[in-house]
């Protein structure tokens, strides 16, 4: 087990260490500078953006700058953000925990009512519920999510005015509330962006969760737990739905990723400062390090989601053991 | 009917007709098609045919496991067991009988426990459901049935995972599951059929064994003649969704009266007599949703006149009490033909 560990730590630190080093040299090799005059500005001279290319070390070769990137990154040395003229660490500290919060609540909603509404129509499978709750799921698979997003946006901020219609909290009175108004300030900036990747997600983890509750209904041991005179409820919620969740906790160890790396375009719409906002903005202005930073933290939490994913699997399934048969 | 030593019968099947609506025009599979006999205290019932005769969807339809959709268990059905009626029970009813009063034990050891359960979770369940047996207690319980069924070493295989146990283990936790209740009936469905032929002896010993120490019905079905003439009081024999003949182990094996029984007897391989090659029934059992017209196995039946194809048979008394055979030899004799 302790072995299997490290073994899989250690390809992970590969698998991060080469997403480095491709996003270095993509996004080194892509089209644009970070440093173009603005078309409105034409105070800013060539020899401005030459003096601010040799200080931040661009007019090096790529490979100079390659190594003396490694070199910092395992110093956990992130560089200097060209756009926000500030640590990239620190532009990385203020959006985590807005993408972890998000993230996290989408993830409950998304698992949560993902299984029960799987598992219900399961119960019910064929008939008229099933086959509604089954069109639901797949409109709410199907619709892009920054469509639902604005469509929440429409009905729940601006017609009804119920919720806020963006960011994390209202930046007039948030600092000035008493610490339960300031949690739940958050909580009501957090409803439709939660809900709008949540429900998506639902929607794809209950159509997954209702085809393997059907087909573990129809196993020998669901035959045996009525003939030992359980109730239905008990033969569902016990023998059938333990063994139901077991994939689906692999589709769990998808998800996860999004945790830290953010949700672009759920962000943009409702304009959450998080992981997936800051990455596709510095993508955009050409932002190197931050680009290439947030890469490496995505990376990290894929191959370690995956680790996670599977010591999840081996808790729920006894069959399952973490060994030598199954490494990376 | 008699019956032995004259008691009234634990468990009466009446006129069961069990169909399934198979898809899309299919017709109606009549799986089960009209079929009685009685189960008396205490004594082992083998039921046996070939596969596709039914005696499994009979064995599921006493504790209405059937799939419903697509299977349904006909009205006029009658299956009385102390007194009332399973087939009309409330589902709270029936659920006191099941697993409680009467057990099942099923073929498949691997499949029909749950993978992701202690087996001494699985074996307490049933105890733990209907006698509200407390945690450490269910632990006690499910520790004394696993030395009961001859596990060694109950007291660490408890915990144990289905996937860590052997097949013969594994049945023998089945069989233990189905026994914390001591039920009054056991039905076990072909319990030794997925096990080897070692195997099969010691689960057929356990089961005889533990019928005598807790003085149980047991309905025993299965396709091996071989195993009803070692662990059988009496036999039924189903054919195409009927009982074709039932009588008493011994007398089967002594003089059976239906050409079906005899096909299956001869067809079982004999070491005291030397023999090129193995006799088998010629043809298969026909679909259900086809029954032949007359008797439904006249078509390969070596005796069959015209009558067979006209006119079903009735189940006949076929001489000594306690045995009946679907056929109209036994009205008629002198058209039996000599064996070739």
């Amino acid at each position: 087990m302790t072995a299997w560990l490290l073994r899989r730590l250690a390809a992970s630190v590969a698998i991060v260490f080469a997403v480095l080093t491709l996003t270095f040299v993509l996004i080194h090799l892509a089209p644009g500078t970070p440093f173009l005059p603005s078309t409105d500005d034409r105070s800013v001279g060539p020899e401005i953006i030459a003096r601010l290319r040799r200080q931040y070390g661009l007019d090096r070769p790529l490979p100079v700058q390659y190594l003396k990137y490694i070199g910092s990154v395992a110093h956990g040395e992130f560089g200097e953000s060209f756009s926000q003229h500030r640590p990239v660490a620190q532009a990385l500290a203020d959006a985590v925990p807005n993408t972890v919060l998000l993230g996290i609540a989408a993830l409950v909603i998304e698992f949560t009512l993902g299984i029960a509404l799987g598992a219900y129509q399961a119960a019910r499978a064929r008939r008229r519920v099933d086959a509604a709750l089954s069109h639901l799921t797949l409109f709410f698979y199907s619709v892009p999510t920054f469509w639902l997003g604005l469509a929440l946006l429409l009905v729940f901020g601006q017609w009804l005015r119920w919720l806020p219609v963006g960011g994390v909290s209202d930046p007039i009175v948030h600092d000035t509330l008493p610490w339960a108004g300031r949690v739940f300030d958050t909580l009501r900036h957090l409803v439709l962006p939660a809900c709008t990747l949540g429900l998506v997600g639902a929607a794809g983890t209950a159509r997954y969760q209702r085809a393997a509750m059907l087909e573990v209904i129809h196993q020998d041991y669901i035959r045996t737990a009525r003939a030992k005179g359980l109730s239905e409820r008990r033969v569902l919620l016990r023998h059938a739905l333990r063994n139901a969740v077991l994939p689906v906790i692999t589709l769990l160890g998808l998800s996860l990723p999004f945790l830290l790396t953010g949700a672009v375009l759920v962000e943009t719409v409702f304009s959450w400062p998080g992981m997936g906002k800051l990455a596709a903005d510095a993508i955009f202005s050409r932002d190197y390090p931050v680009v290439t930073a947030a890469a490496i933290l995505a990376a990290a939490m894929v191959a370690l989601s995956s680790v996670v994913a599977d010591l999840l699997t081996a808790l729920a399934d006894p069959r399952v053991r973490l060994g030598d048969g199954d490494a990376a | 009917m008699t019956q032995p030593g004259g008691t009234a019968p634990l468990l009466a099947v009446r006129d069961l007709k069990t169909y399934f609506v198979t898809g899309r025009g299919g017709g109606t599979a009549r799986a089960v098609d009209g079929v009685s006999f009685e189960l008396y205290p205490g004594e082992t019932l083998g039921i046996v045919g070939e596969s596709g005769c039914g005696k499994t969807v009979t064995s599921l339809s006493i504790l209405r496991l059937i799939p419903e959709p697509p299977g349904h268990i006909r009205p006029g059905s009658y299956i009385e067991f102390d007194g009332r009626n399973l087939l009309t029970l409330a589902p709270r009813d029936l659920r006191a009988i099941r697993g409680n009063r009467i057990a099942m034990v099923f073929q498949e050891p691997m499949t029909s426990l749950n993978p992701v359960f202690t087996v001494g979770d699985q074996i307490a369940e049933a105890a733990v459901v209907h006698q509200g047996l407390s945690r450490g207690a269910a632990r006690a319980r499910a520790i004394d049935m696993l030395r009961l069924v001859g596990i060694p070493d109950p007291e660490t295989r408890v915990d144990d995972y289905p996937h860590q146990l052997s097949g013969g283990m594994r049945q023998r936790v089945v069989i233990a599951m189905a026994l914390v209740c001591r039920p009054q009936i056991l039905i076990a469905d072909e319990p030794t059929t997925a096990l080897d032929v070692t195997i099969q002896a010691q689960i057929l010993e356990l089961l005889e064994r533990l019928q005598a120490e807790l003085g149980m019905a047991v309905m025993l079905i299965t396709h091996d003649l071989g195993v009803v003439a070692g662990t059988a009081d009496r036999v039924v024999v189903m054919y195409a969704g009927q009982v074709v003949e039932t009588a008493s182990t011994a007398e089967l094996f002594a003089g059976p009266r239906h050409p079906y029984t005899e096909g299956l007897l001869a067809s079982i391989p004999r070491l005291d007599r030397p023999a090129d090659r193995l006799t088998s029934i010629p043809g298969n059992v026909p679909a259900a949703t086809h029954w032949p017209a007359g008797c439904r196995f006249h078509p390969r039946c070596p005796h069959a006149w015209d009558k067979c194809r006209r006119e079903e048979p009735p189940l006949l008394d076929a001489g000594t009490p306690g045995h009946t055979a679907r056929c109209w030899l036994v009205v008629e004799p002198q058209r039996r033909r000599p064996a070739p």
